[in-house]
């Protein structure tokens, strides 16, 4: 009959109407300013560049190669490449970004630029309290802002970090070696016919940077 | 009538009660200059409708949202106050101070007597609302008929809204509300003429006059009547569909025309719309008590000593309830069903209502009349639905190029 439709739905809703006043557990919103969620793991928002030691000048792994700024779909990485070389972290001499701004109202979050970097420079974060009341300067973050020490990335996502930290000591420790048997292949013999197969990971990208 | 009402009543504690309205009023006005007597006794009525309409307003809009919240098992707002219920003051200081914002390429002037319009004739009609025993700013004798003739004037005003604000989106709204409110105009009136048929006048204060009394404990409300009854369900889906809201709210559907005839609206103007929304709701929910539910008599007869405006205002408030409840249960209709339901379902049935009301009007009383009134509604009821229903039938849709 016509209205039984109309009639079952409205008892619905009032039971939802009244089962939300006696168990609690109908009530799924979390009062967020003062409750909150833990965050997933995986979470992300904005990027941030990873730097190694206790000075962010210095230990900045970013080498200024501007892969991530072509990279970007919506444009929102800045870099500006140094005419000079600094040692990095550990000790080498590498370029460094004179310049390095994202700006995060324009960013999407889409973390390419962590895919692309061949560093593991940039990381995502996972802050999301960022509004402000300057939208220009508040929102275009310069390096100063973006640089965060490598504890911090442990802090976010301790997992991904342990994971790059580690592949990160094997590529060093294989620099190492093939440095040490370069060298001691040059002082004990005279240069063999044929060269390494294959040039170290690390050093190789950064000929291209 | 009043004056011999004031100095017959004030005597007895319960009528004082009762009349403590009146009573303030005559007090007020006997401290004016002769001249002004009258003016002043008008005015502070419309200052007294103009107030308590608008502060049930504020109580509906916190009411409506905590309401809902509850029933999607949500908490609604629960920041401002207690609970949230300083809400109502919140929206309004935000929609005073928000921008005001006029298209333009909008017919400016009236862009902004539509939202005027439209809560000055929401208001007007409770000029002949009875709110309580003698408190009825007009008793106009064809009081109805006003009712109906300034109800339409909204759909003035929603035109204007739709067409000055020239923005497709808006004209579509307007053209939608004008086509559902004339559809749902004629069973909202072929319905309530059972009323004056059984009353013989168009009278508010009349008509709830002919409602007092009880048979034992039952009262005399038209509402326990066969075709009082189907008067009154055909009256409220009526009201629904004139008052623009859910499940007949598609002039301002928000996922297909955004707001329909208000989008181009911000601000005060914004809130206007809001109000004049809702006092027609009032209006109308008004207009049904006093036709079906007995106006401003108790439901009871031991609790005729309550003051009639709080029995007024409770089956106010229970409509109320009652349109917010179907609101958080039934989704939006389509442009078809709701035509089809109009002039297929509605106008058919209110049309038998008429003939139902007739037939009771001159049979003698018993049970003989009972038992055809009530076969007189049933029946075409479950025809005319089985009909609604066949024709909604559905089949499983077959694409042909898009796999």
């Amino acid at each position: 009959m016509l209205g039984e439709g109309i009639a079952k739905g409205l008892i619905e809703t009032a039971r939802n109407f009244l089962g939300s006043y006696v168990n609690k557990d109908r009530l799924t919103t979390v009062q967020y300013p003062e409750q909150r969620l833990p965050q997933a793991e995986a979470t992300r928002d904005f990027p941030f560049l990873v730097y190694d030691g206790e000075d962010w000048q210095a230990g900045l792994r970013c080498v200024g190669c501007q892969i991530c700024e072509k990279e970007c779909p919506p444009k929102c990485i800045f870099i500006e490449k140094s005419t000079d070389k600094k040692p990095d972290a550990v000790g080498k001499p590498q370029f460094y970004p004179a310049v390095f701004n994202i700006d995060i109202s324009v960013c999407m979050s889409c973390q390419i630029c962590v895919e692309v970097c061949p560093f593991d420079a940039i990381k995502m974060d996972t802050a999301f309290e960022l509004s402000t009341v300057d939208r220009f300067g508040g929102l275009l973050w310069d390096k100063a802002r973006l640089a965060k020490p490598n504890q911090h990335y442990h802090h976010v996502h301790p997992t991904e970090a342990a994971e790059v930290d580690g592949r990160l000591a094997e590529e060093r420790a294989k620099a190492d070696a093939k440095a040490k048997a370069a060298a001691e292949a040059k002082t004990s013999a005279p240069p063999p016919a044929a060269p390494p197969a294959a040039p170290p990971a690390n050093s190789g990208v950064s000929s291209t940077s | 009538m009043t004056a011999l009402a004031y100095n017959s009543l004030h005597h007895a504690s319960p009528q004082a009660a009762d009349q403590i309205f009146l009573i303030v009023q005559h007090w007020i006005v006997s401290h004016a200059p002769a001249g002004l007597q009258s003016l002043l006794a008008i005015l502070l009525s419309v200052v007294a409708i103009v107030g308590g309409f608008g502060l049930l307003f504020a109580i509906t809009t916190i009411l409506e949202r905590k309401g809902l919240g509850r029933i999607q098992n949500r908490y609604g707002p629960n920041r401002v106050g207690f609970f949230g219920s300083l809400q109502p003051i919140a929206d309004a200081i935000k929609s005073l101070t928000k921008e005001d914002i006029v298209p333009q390429t909008a017919d400016k002037l009236v862009h902004l007597l539509a939202p005027i319009l439209l809560v000055l004739a929401a208001f007007s009609v409770y000029a002949v609302l009875p709110v309580g025993r003698n408190m009825v700013l007009v008793n106009l004798d064809a009081g109805v008929l006003f009712f109906f003739a300034i109800g339409s004037v909204t759909e003035v005003a929603v035109f204007m809204a739709g067409w000055s604000s020239r923005n497709k989106y808006s004209l579509l709204g307007a053209m939608r509300a004008i086509a559902q409110m004339i559809s749902y105009e004629v069973p909202l009136i072929l319905s309530s003429l059972t009323v004056i048929m059984a009353t013989g006048s168009l009278s508010t204060v009349t008509i709830v006059e002919k409602q007092a009394g009880f048979s034992r404990i039952l009262p005399h409300w038209f509402l326990f009547t066969p075709w009082g009854f189907a008067g009154f369900v055909l009256f409220m889906i009526a009201a629904t569909a004139e008052s623009n809201r859910s499940p007949f709210d598609l002039p301002e559907g928000e996922s297909e025309i955004i707001a329909g005839y208000y989008i181009e609206y911000s601000g005060f103007k914004f809130a206007l719309f809001f109000l004049g929304e809702y006092l027609g709701m009032f209006a109308i929910s008004g207009l049904a008590i006093t036709l079906f539910l007995g106006g401003w008599n108790a439901p009871l007869p031991f609790l005729t000593w309550v003051p009639s405006y709080l029995w007024f205002f409770a089956k106010l408030l229970t409509l109320i309830v009652a349109f917010i409840w179907v609101r958080g249960t039934l989704p939006r209709l389509r442009m078809d069903q709701l035509m089809n339901f109009a002039w297929k379902f509605m106008l058919p049935m209110a049309l038998l209502n008429l003939i139902t009301a007739a037939v009771w009007h001159f049979m003698p009383s018993g049970p003989v009349r009972w038992l055809v009134s009530i076969v007189l509604v049933v029946v075409p009821y479950t025809l005319l639905g089985r009909n609604q229903m066949h024709k909604s039938h559905l089949e499983k849709r077959v694409y042909r190029f898009a796999e």
